[in-house]
């Protein structure tokens, strides 16, 4: 199929960046979009032109790089699936297709569709872990943990930390990531004795990074390629009116 | 033989000996400590986010270290571990089936086809058991059953359940979890974080290594960041093939750039070739994606018995249809190990009974498996895998068979190690896929996650202060001493080079021809000729892609072209060392099939009395000189491999 | 914004029985109304209840729209270049309008105080017979009057479905059965309240009341 591509350029940070056209002609329905992609810059670069530049490494809807907003919707208009997961079958002959990068303040865009999501890192940083160093660790079954916990643990652990979310939220708002991560370490027995600090200290860490507030629209659980459920931000909700609540740092309560 | 010079023998003089089970006690008793207060004057360098890179900073920064960490990607929760999906193997015995420490070390030495070191295969036994708790403390989301107790399942090459999963995404739980504690070690002060950056060079002063050169993919900055110890964790090589299960920017320059500067390369040509993979659908495709092995629990893998049968799978009756991993190897059926079961769909490939486009590809059914277990309970299992699959192909494998092909997997060659994990040149310690230690030919499935997670968790911060102590004794040394300059030098001036030739072909081109000739002739089946000729073709290409590849735009900001053009270049001389390698070892072993040497029913033929060894090699810019490392085996003894 | 919300959402529960009295009459209504100015006395002197409840809305209402302000200015400032290619959210209409249809309720509120409360846009305008205030109205040959009513009420009813269900999520509501429950619970909430104000009007036009 042949398709018309419009693609966000922009040289660098400084740069002021613009949608730039392009035709990309016999493309299979197998290839991955980011294959087509590829096809494009091959092309460019035996024209003499910059290739364009986009994020990706696995290719295998796992790593969380790729970030393309295609039409509009963070990684495309199929449901569950990531920009390196996306094939060209969804789309149909002379299709126009325009690909932007996200867009957030707290992601600033390094080069054409490539950003920076080191804010992310930086919420992880700010409580997302519990805090067991090398060589401290219990015997593993001495803790057991209710199936049903441990399962929607896992499914809130399933987040590949893309940003789909905050591309997709009018608010630009960071929250399902943030609640994914606090949603799963509150949910086992080995996350409870910092669970109040560590979604304080993330919360805190999203807000100064630039992160829009939430106001449960949705649109970033309906984007989430791993579909992270929205009530995990009512699970942070919670977990935070109790944390700034006198009680949670009582002993004993 | 003209390609190679061999040279004196090496030792592996880290190791202890005495009784196997008291060796890495002893080993961690002998070693030198690092009083506390010394520590934060200590530098250690990380290459590598991986289970291995992110678990061995985190450990190395909460003993009280200064580290800096590096990886290419944007952040170090994306390097390629996360992909990993089966699972990790311990010896915790919790199902009561007969596993031990001994059981697992027993398996993993056979399962490599004797051609691992014993010391270390049963170090990661031992260790393996801490890796689960560590996890599961860190709030690594495990598969559990309704008693809350841990799950686990059963993996190639093993007759016991002791593989810990969670669900399909068992690396990328695994690799968050150290992620996490590598985060909290950077939000303290304690790592230096930089994301982004790629290791160009090693920084080599006095013998020892002090340090590396980094590009900064950003900025395109060059720097140079010098330390007191050098750690490698820069995963493995499977990319040299173009198309294999790693990621695009998996690479070999962390590695190879050690190996030009005195550290020995062992065992390239040990490649493992996945069994169960997408086969490929076009010219277009840019990598391979892994069906878990895990999905050789329940489905069959079978073939029409006659050749160039095209009918749809389902109108294939039953009688005609041969499930040859059942009918070869009744023992193990569908779960032999990788090795076996990707040579055996080769070889009914090449019998003309291969399904789908060009007759590459073999079926891998559910249908029994639903309807004993219920569709219910297979979604339960592998879900997430039959949703990509069917993303990938547009066919619903609840509906129709998969189709799989075998693919490159994972190197179990690297940089040698001693017992303590340092490489050849002193201070440089390489840990996880990047280092050539625990899986001698052949990898078992869910060994890899064990052995990053051991060696970054475990064994590194156990052996590195060793290192350590002595470092007060070491040479001061900053920017400006004349080896860092010419470090750097080097690199600017292959940048300038690559950046200059402005030819007419395209990275991706050459980097494409280079696979396809690796996996023609280096691939699942080698033979003398062919690797002969590869070698001839890798030179003449690699000439040619020195004066005519083109890298659009300059060394300043990103420019992913310029990645690639560095990281190719350098699988072009891994590509012929990988050939040379699988010349000169004239015998076949696991991942190592040389078509000469076979037993009369096909399968791998060993020569322990010549090839008992490990292949170490020493880069000279010219012919490359190999070193023996003799193999001991006192408590497996080696066998031919039988899985009947 | 919840907590201000909610506030809001309690008078108008109570604001909504309230003006369902129209059915009981004339006088009763008009009792109803004056009955509302003593409320506390004689603890309280007339009509304080009356003012501490309207001070408290008026900072609720402040506080809401200030609030609903802060968290605008935060989205706008989160995404300085916007996309040039945006597709509709496609999850809720209701969750898309809340800040324009936060201004329409506030601009009824306003016309709606000066109708009815102040009486200077009612044309009758006698503080001393709500009742009639009412019914002149709703006459049918204001029926712009009605519709604009119909429509802020619409637009409220929106705003209510969403502000109720993430009012819940903002307190805590966390398992995703509850989520299908708040989300119905929300909807049945915001339609029973439109609907209880909208008879009103409806019934002045139908001439049910008069
Ligand atoms: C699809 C797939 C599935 C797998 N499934 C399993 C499984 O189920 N069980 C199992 O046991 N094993 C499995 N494996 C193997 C296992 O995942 C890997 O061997 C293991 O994770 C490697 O870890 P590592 O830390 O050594 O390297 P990696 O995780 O590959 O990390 C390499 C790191 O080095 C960095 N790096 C590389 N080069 C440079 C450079 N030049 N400069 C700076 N940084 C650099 C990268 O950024 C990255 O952070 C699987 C592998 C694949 C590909
Ligand atoms: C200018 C006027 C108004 C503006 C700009 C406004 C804006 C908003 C916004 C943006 C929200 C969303 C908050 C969220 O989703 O969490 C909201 C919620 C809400 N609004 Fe308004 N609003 C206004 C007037 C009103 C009025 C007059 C009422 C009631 C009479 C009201 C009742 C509510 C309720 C009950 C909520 C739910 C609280 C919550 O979300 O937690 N609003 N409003
Ligand atoms: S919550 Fe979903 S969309 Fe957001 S970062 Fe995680 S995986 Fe991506
Ligand atoms: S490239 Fe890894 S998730 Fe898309």
């Amino acid at each position: 199929m042949n398709l018309t591509l419009r693609i966000w350029r922009q040289r660098g940070p400084e740069d002021k960046g613009r949608m730039v056209t392009y035709q990309v002609d016999d493309v299979s329905p197998d290839m991955s979009f980011l294959e087509m992609l590829d096809v494009l810059n091959e092309r460019l670069i035996l024209q003499g032109e910059e290739p364009v530049a986009f994020d990706h490494d696995c290719r295998e809807g796992i790593c969380g790089m790729c970030s393309l907003m295609i039409n509009g919707e963070a990684h495309g208009p199929q449901r569950g699936t990531t920009a390196c997961q996306l094939h060209m079958r969804q789309f149909s002959d002379g299709d126009t297709i325009d690909i932007e990068p996200w867009r957030a303040r707290a992601f600033p865009v390094v080069k054409d569709l490539v950003v920076n999501r080191n804010a992310f890192d930086k919420i992880i940083a700010a409580g997302g872990y519990i805090t067991a160093p090398t060589g401290s660790a219990p015997e593993a079954h001495s803790v057991p943990v209710a199936k049903n916990n441990a399962d929607a643990a896992f499914e809130s652990a399933a987040c590949i930390g893309c940003g789909a979310c905050v591309a997709a939220c009018p608010n630009g708002s960071g929250m399902l990531f943030t609640a994914a991560k606090v949603t799963q370490l509150s949910l086992l027995p080995q996350g409870q004795p910092e669970r109040y600090t560590r979604v304080i200290g993330m919360v805190d860490a999203h807000d100064e990074a630039g992160f829009g507030g939430c106001t449960n629209i949705g649109e970033c659980a309906a984007a989430c390629p791993k579909g992270i459920p929205l009530n995990t931000i009512g699970r942070l909700n919670r977990d935070y009116l109790k944390a700034t609540s006198k009680r949670a740092g009582t002993p004993g309560s | 033989m003209d390609l190679y010079t061999e040279g004196d023998p090496i030792a592996d003089t880290k190791a202890p000996d005495g009784p196997i089970e008291t060796r890495w006690e002893r080993r961690r008793f002998e070693a030198k400590l690092v009083n506390p207060a010394n520590r934060r004057k200590l530098t250690v360098i990380v290459v590598g986010t991986g289970l291995a890179g992110g678990s061995a900073a985190a450990t190395l920064a909460e003993q009280g270290y200064h580290v800096k960490s590096y990886c290419y990607q944007d952040s170090p929760r994306r390097a390629h571990s996360i992909a990993a999906q089966g699972g990790i193997n311990a010896a915790k015995n919790y199902r009561n089936d007969g596993d031990s420490v001994h059981r697992l070390f027993y398996d993993t030495v056979k399962g490599g086809d004797f051609r691992s070191r014993e010391s270390n295969v049963h170090r990661l036994a031992e260790v393996s058991v801490n890796i689960i708790d560590q996890c599961v403390a860190q709030g690594v989301p495990f598969a559990r059953e309704y008693g809350g107790l841990l799950d686990t399942r059963s993996f190639g090459g093993a007759q016991v359940q002791r593989t810990f999963y969670a669900r399909g995404q068992t690396g990328q739980q695994l690799l968050l979890g150290a992620y996490q504690a590598l985060e909290r070690q950077i939000g303290l002060g304690n790592v230096e974080m930089n994301a982004r950056h790629e290791m160009l060079e090693l920084v080599v002063v006095d013998g020892r290594a002090r340090g590396i050169v980094v590009r900064d993919l950003v900025t395109g900055e060059i720097t140079t960041e010098l330390a007191d110890a050098v750690v490698l964790a820069s995963g493995g090589y499977g990319n040299v093939f173009y198309l294999s299960t790693n990621a695009k920017g998996c690479n070999v320059t962390a590695s190879w750039r050690a190996h030009r500067k005195g550290a020995h390369f062992a065992n390239p040509c040990y490649t493992q070739i996945h069994p169960t993979c997408i086969p490929v659908s076009g010219d277009h495709q840019s990598k391979l994606t892994l069906m878990s092995e895990s999905l050789r629990n329940d489905g069959r893998v079978w073939v029409p018995k006659a050749k160039g049968d095209n009918r749809a799978p389902k109108d294939i009756p039953e009688d005609e249809r041969d499930y040859y991993l059942e009918r070869i190897y009744p023992s193990f059926g569908n779960l032999v190990p990788r090795d076996i079961a990707s040579r055996a769909a080769k070889n009914v490939c090449d019998e003309g009974r291969g399904v789908g486009p060009g007759g590459l590809g073999v079926y891998l059914d559910f249908a029994d498996a639903i309807q004993r277990l219920g569709r219910k309970a297979i979604e339960a299992k592998y879900g997430n895998l039959f949703e990509m699959y069917e993303r990938i192909t547009g066919d619903d494998p609840y509906e129709v068979p998969m189709r799989i092909y075998p693919a490159v997997h994972y190197t179990m060659g690297g940089l040698w190690v001693d017992y303590d994990l340092q490489s050849s040149i002193p201070g440089l310690f390489v840990i996880g896929e990047a280092n050539f230690s625990d899986h001698g030919a052949n990898r078992l499935g869910a060994s890899a996650l064990m052995q990053g997670l051991a060696d970054g968790y475990f064994v590194l911060p156990n052996t590195l202060p060793n290192y350590l102590a002595n470092a007060g004794s070491f040479e001061k040394v900053d920017a400006s001493h004349p080896d860092v300059v010419a470090a750097r030098a080097a690199v600017e001036e292959r940048i300038q080079k690559l950046l200059s030739i402005n030819g007419d072909r395209t990275v991706d081109s050459f980097h494409r021809e280079l696979g396809q000739i690796m996996w023609e002739h280096c691939g699942m089946e080698r033979t003398e000729a062919g690797l002969r000729k590869a070698i001839d073709e890798i030179r003449a290409l690699r000439e040619q892609f020195w004066q005519r590849v083109r890298v659009p735009g300059d060394g300043e900001g990103l420019n992913q072209s310029l990645e690639k053009a560095g990281r190719v270049a350098d699988f072009f001389e891994l590509a012929e060392l990988m050939c040379i390698d699988a010349l000169h070892r004239e015998e076949s072993c696991g991942g190592h099939f040389r078509a000469e040497h076979q037993t009369p029913d096909g399968e791998a033929q060993r020569d322990d009395d010549r090839f008992a060894y490990v292949a170490a090699w020493e880069y000279t810019g010219d012919q490359p000189v190999l070193h023996k490392e003799d193999l001991q085996f006192e408590y497996v003894h080696p066998t031919q491999r039988s899985y009947k | 914004m919840a907590v201000t919300g909610i506030l809001l959402v309690l008078f108008l529960i109570l604001h909504m029985l309230g003006n369902l009295k129209v059915f009981t009459g004339e006088t009763s209504f008009d009792h109803y109304a004056h009955w509302l100015r003593e409320i506390g006395t004689p603890l309280l002197p007339s009509t304080w209840y009356l003012w501490i409840q309207r001070t408290v809305l008026a900072v609720a209402v402040l506080a809401h729209i200030g609030a609903a302000t802060v968290l605008s200015m935060r989205a706008h400032a989160a995404r300085p270049v916007p996309y040039a290619h945006r597709r509709k959210i496609h999850v809720n209409y209701a969750a898309r309008t809340m800040r324009w249809g936060g201004v329409i309720i506030l601009l009824f509120v306003i016309y709606h105080i000066l109708d009815l409360t102040t009486g200077h846009l009612n044309p009758q305008g006698d503080p001393a017979n709500p009742y009639g205030n009412v019914v002149a109205d709703f006459a049918p040959e204001r029926w712009y009057v009605t519709l604009f009513y119909v429509l802020a009420l619409v637009t409220l009813g929106f705003h209510l479905r969403h502000g109720a269900f993430s009012a819940f999520r903002s307190l805590g509501q966390q398992t995703p059965k509850g989520e299908r429950r708040a989300r119905s619970a929300a909807l049945v909430f915001a339609v029973v309240l439109v609907a209880g104000y909208l008879v009103v009007p409806f019934a002045v036009l139908t001439g049910l009341v008069a």
